[in-house]
């Protein structure tokens, strides 16, 4: 079975917690918190103001750029304010606040529950409908797909990859997705096909979900979904990673950045993505709710909701029942989640799941020495060396640190996880990556200038 | 009680590892040839290997209390390791206090005089055995104190060296068997050759060490020792590799020396030179050095050639050839 070619590590992957839960439909909230920025790429504008009624699918933000993401309104009612708000790491962003009342759609949104297989839209139609509905990769990269889906000149697509992975331990949502929404799917894994123009799809799936292996084989076998194979792969993380889950499927490698997918005539979407897809071509409908799990071991209970995009996370916590005493909560799963300091911030795109952990799961040993074992150089599949770039980020060697390629990291957090003198590697290495990648920017536009 | 949030950048999980469980598991991987030394050596072993590790354990202590004024650091159990090794690489009739000051050297100026556990360039153990060698060579290869009546006063190595550069070469008084199950002279522990391949198979399982430097090490050692016997042909083809690798300290040098994390390579291809390196040199000074064996020096000269090593054998950046 094929899995990526070097490092990696084996989390207990803890899916038995919330993966037997059916998608519930979360209440719709009173009010919602939109943020304008939710991708990567430049912050949206708002349009509405203070005292405008919206509707559900509205747009509210409009993309500045190429690089960017429209943003629409989850519910309908009135902006009651367009403001600074803290966002879960505590970083105050332009938010719009909507207060809602009732649920009137935009007209244009197809609301039927019936599949809707046919697409003879042109690839360049169907990217433009993918731009407008706003959509983002939603494993957590956040990345705009209509900017994936444009396969620049002189390159060419050869295979679609459909991330079904989902290596980061505890999250359930893309699991559910497959189980329950296999049709949407593979449609949009269609429709995928025909805006890169590509005649194979593969979809990845670890093998410890040989349940969705199976329904999306059977699915695909029904439905009679050409081209699209699902392929079972050994269970490692990070193979939900872009490039290891290309080179575990194609067995090429994406060279070092600034390199892209497309070099090796890669796209790669993630299953939840694909539903979006599906649903902004073929509904009409932009990306308003998501799927998402909440889960922790010490949870009352957990849950995968359908839930619209804006909803304050407390209430999803709420409805799932904190533990007492010290907890972490989490923007996506332990391993390369964000600690959520403000639980008042939105539900976002990019939010696969809320994991709660007690303080004893999440606490940090202490840090001793380095004792040189070269398990985070075993560890990381990225063919770095983690000890060495942490400590030369820690003595602020960024030139040497930069000449050790500190910007291949992918932050997947190996490194930390294996090493056992518990020392925060990925935290020096992710400060050296940030300042290095400062720098070569800055070298950039003073070569531009002259 | 309320409920408190604390944040801190990802990973928020941890793989459990810990160093003090990796020394531990050094430690229990020690002890079955630990066992054969005193089924065969007598209590003697077990008194010498007690000095070794309490001394060493000590001594840590204490430089680090009163000289370093730094942290407690015995908990991390490499000093309990450094002990052992030390005690292993000695023979049994060592008088008690060369071991301690043996320790002293292993520790004090091996491993403490560069900053402790994972700074120091060469392995403690050795360091403070190869003082030992040199500073007390005769004490250093007695084999005939305390040793019961069953074992000459020699090594199988230093026969062998005798009759190799008289050209006499003869394994029909060595009994392989006999040799695997510890029934020769040398050090406390590197007799039981059985129980160190036993222990050696305990720390791959339990991924403490990689295939990588043993198999590299025994792997030179075999092409050497073939290559040696070629001359001679016939039945020495096999008996001398066989030999080599179960004579000496072949197998505690390899599984247990030159794994040491701090002055062994960090990329496997790094590792593998290294081992070769091992190899070679241990094999050459058996072969035609002035000493019967070489296993000591050779890792103590690859411990030093680790960082160049290390600075041009980096692992394979994804995405490149």
């Amino acid at each position: 079975m094929r899995t990526f070619p070097i490092g990696g590590i084996h989390p207990s992957d803890n899916k038995e917690w919330s993966k037997d839960r059916a998608i519930e439909t979360l209440e719709l909230p009173s009010e919602v918190y939109i943020p304008m920025i939710q991708h990567i790429g430049a912050p949206s504008t708002p349009i509405v103001k203070k005292g405008d009624k919206v509707l559900t699918g509205q747009l509210i933000g409009q993309a500045v750029g190429f690089v960017s993401a429209n943003i629409h309104s989850s519910v309908s009612g009135t902006v009651t304010s367009v403001d600074a708000y803290p966002n879960g790491q505590g970083q105050r962003r332009i938010m719009v606040v909507i207060k809602r009342e009732g649920d009137e759609w935009v007209e244009t949104i197809d609301r039927s529950t019936e599949l809707k297989r046919e697409c003879t839209l042109t690839p360049q139609e169907i990217i433009a409908k993918v731009r407008d509905a706003g959509i983002v990769g939603l494993g957590g990269a956040q990345f705009p797909t209509h900017v994936k889906l444009s396969v620049p000149d002189g390159q060419r697509a050869e295979v679609l990859i459909i991330n079904g992975v989902e290596c980061e331990p505890y999250l359930t949502s893309d699991y559910r997705n497959m189980m329950e929404r296999a049709e949407l799917i593979l449609t949009g894994v269609e429709i995928l096909m025909r805006a890169v123009s590509v005649e194979r799809a593969v979809i990845g799936v670890e093998n410890n979900k040989p349940d969705a292996i199976a329904h999306l084989r059977d699915v695909i076998a029904k439905g009679n979904y050409r081209g699209i194979e699902v392929m079972p792969l050994k269970v490692r993380y990070p193979q939900g990673g872009e490039k290891q889950l290309i080179a575990a499927v194609t067995g090429r490698q994406v060279a070092p950045p600034p390199a892209l997918p497309i070099s090796v005539g890669a796209v790669v979407c993630n299953v939840s993505t694909s539903i979006a897809v599906y649903e902004a071509v073929q509904k009409n409908k932009p990306l308003i709710e998501r799927v998402v799990t909440v889960t922790g071991k010490e949870l009352k209970t957990t849950h995968n909701y359908l839930a619209r995009l804006g909803t304050p996370v407390s209430r999803l916590f709420e409805l799932a029942g904190i533990p007492e005493g010290d907890v972490k909560l989490l923007n996506g799963g332990p391993m390369m989640g964000r600690a959520i300091v403000d639980i008042t911030a939105p539900l976002i795109k990019g939010c696969s799941g809320l994991t709660v952990l007690s303080g004893r799961e999440a606490a940090r040993g202490t840090e001793l020495q380095c004792i040189k074992c070269a398990k985070c150089v075993a560890a990381c599949p990225m063919g770095l060396e983690p000890y060495l770039l942490s400590k030369l980020a820690k003595l602020q060697k960024w030139d040497v640190a930069e000449e050790h390629n500190v910007v291949d990291c992918i932050e997947c957090g190996c490194c930390s996880y294996t090493c056992p003198s518990y020392l925060p590697l990925l935290d020096y290495i992710r400060i050296g990556k940030q300042t290095v990648m400062t720098n070569i920017r800055a070298r950039a536009a003073a070569a531009n200038k002259k | 009680m309320q409920t408190r949030l604390f944040a801190a950048p990802s990973p928020h999980i941890h793989g459990g590892e810990k160093t003090p469980r990796i020394m531990g598991d050094v430690v229990l991987a020690l002890i079955p040839a630990l066992a054969v030394s005193i089924y065969a050596l007598g209590w003697r072993v077990l008194m010498i290997t007690a000095i070794s590790i309490v001394s060493c354990v000590l001594f840590e202590y204490l430089i680090q209390r009163f000289l370093l004024k730094g942290r407690n650091t015995i908990g991390d159990l490499s000093a309990v390791v450094t002990g052992l090794l030390l005690a292993f690489n000695l023979p049994v009739g060592i008088p008690w206090w060369i071991v301690v000051i043996g320790a002293l050297v292993a520790i004090g100026i091996g491993k403490m005089t560069f900053g402790g556990l994972g700074c120091n360039p060469f392995n403690p153990a050795l360091t403070g055995r190869i003082f030992l060698l040199i500073a007390y060579p005769v004490q250093m290869t007695d084999w005939t104190t305390s040793v019961p009546d069953a074992l000459s006063g020699s090594t199988a190595l230093a026969d062998f060296k005798l009759q190799y550069v008289t050209n006499a070469v003869s394994f029909d008084n060595h009994n392989f068997l006999d040799m695997l199950l510890g029934d020769m002279n040398g050090s406390m522990g590197e007799i039981g050759a059985l129980a160190l391949i036993l222990g050696g198979l305990y720390l791959l399982v339990r991924r403490v060490i990689t295939w990588h430097i043993p198999v590299a090490v025994l792997g030179t050692m075999i092409i050497f020792s073939v290559c040696a016997a070629i001359p001679m042909g016939g039945a020495m083809l096999w008996q001398m590799p066989t030999f080599h690798l179960l004579a000496g300290g072949a197998l505690l040098g390899a599984i247990f020396m030159a794994t040491d994390y701090a002055t062994s390579p960090m990329t496997h291809k790094g590792m593998i030179i290294y081992g070769i390196g091992i190899g070679a040199i241990t094999m050459i000074i058996r072969l035609w050095g002035a000493y019967p064996e070489g296993m000591s020096f050779a890792i103590f000269i690859m411990n030093a050639v680790t960082p160049l090593i290390n600075k041009y054998c980096r692992p394979k950046r994804f995405g490149t050839k």
